[in-house]
């Protein structure tokens, strides 16, 4: 009994998800594909945040590194899309051992401060080599090929219709690798590295390399829905990897719940949601934008989900008593 | 070949010392709070855009400007601090920075909204733009007058810091909150004027900027803070020394880099960053505490 009620909550989910692919018109389709790239890389993110407790500000980096890979990939070797996809997580994950290698060695400032210098090394980079990287253009004429399995079966992915369907995939089986992590002894291990890291330590968990193990995991994922953006617009831009890029995900986990698992997932449905209508009523979306975040900060510190399992959680013990 | 480095020395102090007068209120502010303040580049900004307001409607005096707008932005800077800052020094550092961050986007919006989003250009300076023959070239005064003040604002705060009655409060609240607490000291209010200080300082930096970058746009904040950011952690988090040398550093490198390599001076702020925070996280001048 206890465990039907999620499972079915998860299934409507993924049935209204399909819906709104099949029955809603383009602009929703757009949101809602914008709804689950934020999602693929806020809940990688939120591994190192929430869970392990490192702030990183220069996951725009890994975030780049997935849509130019994918870029490079598809313009000079082949546009198949899911062989670039992968290019572009391995391109990701890479960068990010190189980088996390370098980082994990320190925490608090510290680590926010190195990752901040690394991710802004690698926009500069992207920005001055022009030749090789297009600047301040990005990348651009990134087609959409059809995904071929083999020369046997093709799909098209040209219309965002039929597009959206193949980032649906992508963001199920993200949350669900996503979960399963944080259920397993490694996730369990990372929130013990949080709350005391030399308990942990003394526990016989190797602190730096489970550190080192989930600053790739997150950065693979933020290689995953960079790779997909550029697929999505048909370009990759420096802008990606520049750290007020890499500040996004830290805003929808906080403003969802950073300690849970469905808060950077809700996060992101109000940030696109907010953002949407806002920009509906007046051009200062980043007025209000600091003003719901102010609030959030100064007075629902849980966010969205912080607030839903306090309400839920009153009426539970009302019903015990 | 010796007269353009000579040149490039002097443009990197002078670049220097606008970062230092920036990395200054933001190393007080965390040495002291504990925050480190995203926002400390808006107040820069709204120095900047104050000052100019001033200039603008009450007659051209730059230095009625330069006293003038820091204070207003000295209010706002009390706003911040008393009614949202002051409740998050508990926190964890996400909740501090991004609370910061929320002040940043708000600033740069309300920023555009006052003074309009394309960039300005403030009055021709006339009394200020004279220059002076270096070394067979002309270099501004103004500029000069820059690398001037620099040391004496790094004087007078190490006078403030180490010799004042006041100073010695803020160094012993710093080390121990409570027990500076306990024995009389008045820590919020301590807290408070120390934000102050720190802001106005900035302010001032932005108000000094005025002449000197000749454009003003929204996004001047977000530049110099993450510069600020540089030589507050390259010097050691908290160590006004550190951002001394720091901002000296990084604005003759930064100069260098503009001049030889046009392709890298980012890559190289940053490359110096990653080198010492591995090499020294406590950063060059850090580590007592």
């Amino acid at each position: 009994m206890k465990k039907t009620w999620p499972t079915l909550f998860i299934l409507l989910i993924i049935a209204v998800l399909i819906g709104i692919g099949l029955f809603s018109g383009r602009f929703m389709i757009y949101l809602t594909i914008r709804v689950m790239l934020l999602g693929i890389f806020a809940l990688g993110y939120n591994l190192l945040l929430g869970r392990t407790g490192l702030l990183s500000f220069g996951h725009g980096a890994f975030y780049a590194a997935g849509a130019y890979g994918l870029g490079f990939f598809s313009l000079h070797l082949s546009s198949h899309p899911l062989l670039g996809i992968v290019t572009g997580i391995a391109a990701a994950a890479l960068l990010a051992l190189i980088i996390g290698f370098f980082c994990v060695r320190h925490t608090e400032i510290y680590f926010a401060m190195l990752t901040l210098a690394f991710g802004m090394m690698v926009f500069s980079l992207i920005w001055n080599l022009r030749d090789f990287t297009g600047g301040d253009d990005g990348l651009v004429g990134i087609m959409r090929e059809a995904v071929s399995f083999f020369g046997l079966i093709k799909i098209p992915i040209k219309t965002d219709k039929q597009f959206y369907f193949l980032i649906l995939i992508f963001f199920l089986l993200s949350a669900w690798v996503v979960h399963r992590l944080q259920n397993s002894p490694f996730g369990l291990a990372l929130a013990g590295i949080r709350e005391n890291s030399n308990r942990s330590e003394f526990a016989g968990v190797s602190v730096k390399n489970y550190r080192l193990a989930v600053f790739v995991i997150s950065g693979a994922f933020a290689g995953l829905a960079g790779a997909l953006e550029t697929l999505l617009e048909s370009n990759a831009r420096p802008f990606m990897a520049h750290w007020s890029h890499s500040a996004e995900p830290i805003l929808v986990s906080l403003l969802g719940g950073l300690l849970s698992f469905t808060g950077p997932l809700v996060g992101s449905v109000f940030f696109i949601a907010m953002r949407e209508i806002i920009q509906r009523f007046t051009e200062n979306w980043m007025l209000w934008f600091g003003v719901v975040l102010l609030i959030v900060i100064m007075g629902f510190r849980g966010g969205v989900v912080g607030v839903l399992e306090g309400l839920l959680g009153r009426s539970r013990k009302e019903l015990k008593e | 070949m010796l007269q353009s480095v000579a040149h490039v020395i002097l443009a990197g102090l002078s670049t220097g010392m606008f970062i230092w007068l920036v990395a200054s209120g933001l190393t007080l502010i965390f040495g002291v709070l504990g925050v480190l303040n995203f926002a400390h580049g808006s107040f820069y900004m709204l120095g900047a855009y104050f000052c100019f307001t001033v200039l603008k409607y009450l007659g051209a005096n730059f230095w009625l400007g330069l006293l003038l707008g820091p204070i207003c932005v000295c209010i706002i800077g009390f706003l911040v601090e008393r009614f949202f800052l002051r409740y998050v020094y508990h926190l964890a550092l996400p909740y501090q920075l991004l609370l910061t961050f929320a002040f940043v986007l708000i600033f740069d919006n309300l920023v555009k909204m006052v003074w309009g989003a394309g960039s300005l250009t403030p009055p021709d300076l006339r009394s200020l733009s004279g220059s002076l023959e270096i070394i067979g070239r002309k270099f501004p005064i103004y500029n000069l007058f820059i690398i001037g003040v620099g040391p004496l604002v790094a004087l007078g705060l190490w006078l403030m810091i180490e010799k004042s009655w006041w100073g010695r409060i803020i160094r012993a609240a710093s080390s121990d909150r409570e027990m500076a607490a306990a024995i009389g000291v008045p820590v919020p209010a301590l807290f408070t004027s120390v934000f102050l200080f720190g802001t106005w300082l900035g302010a001032i930096g932005g108000g000094l900027a005025v002449p000197y970058v000749g454009l003003l746009t929204s996004g001047m904040g977000e530049t110099i803070i993450i510069e600020a950011f540089i030589v507050a952690v390259i010097g050691g988090l908290g160590s006004l020394k550190g951002a001394f040398v720091g901002a000296l550093i990084i604005g003759i490198l930064t100069a260098f880099g503009t001049r030889f390599f046009p392709a890298f001076d980012m890559f190289l702020t940053f490359i110096l960053m990653a080198i010492v925070l591995l090499w020294k996280p406590q950063g060059l001048f850090g580590g007592t505490k």
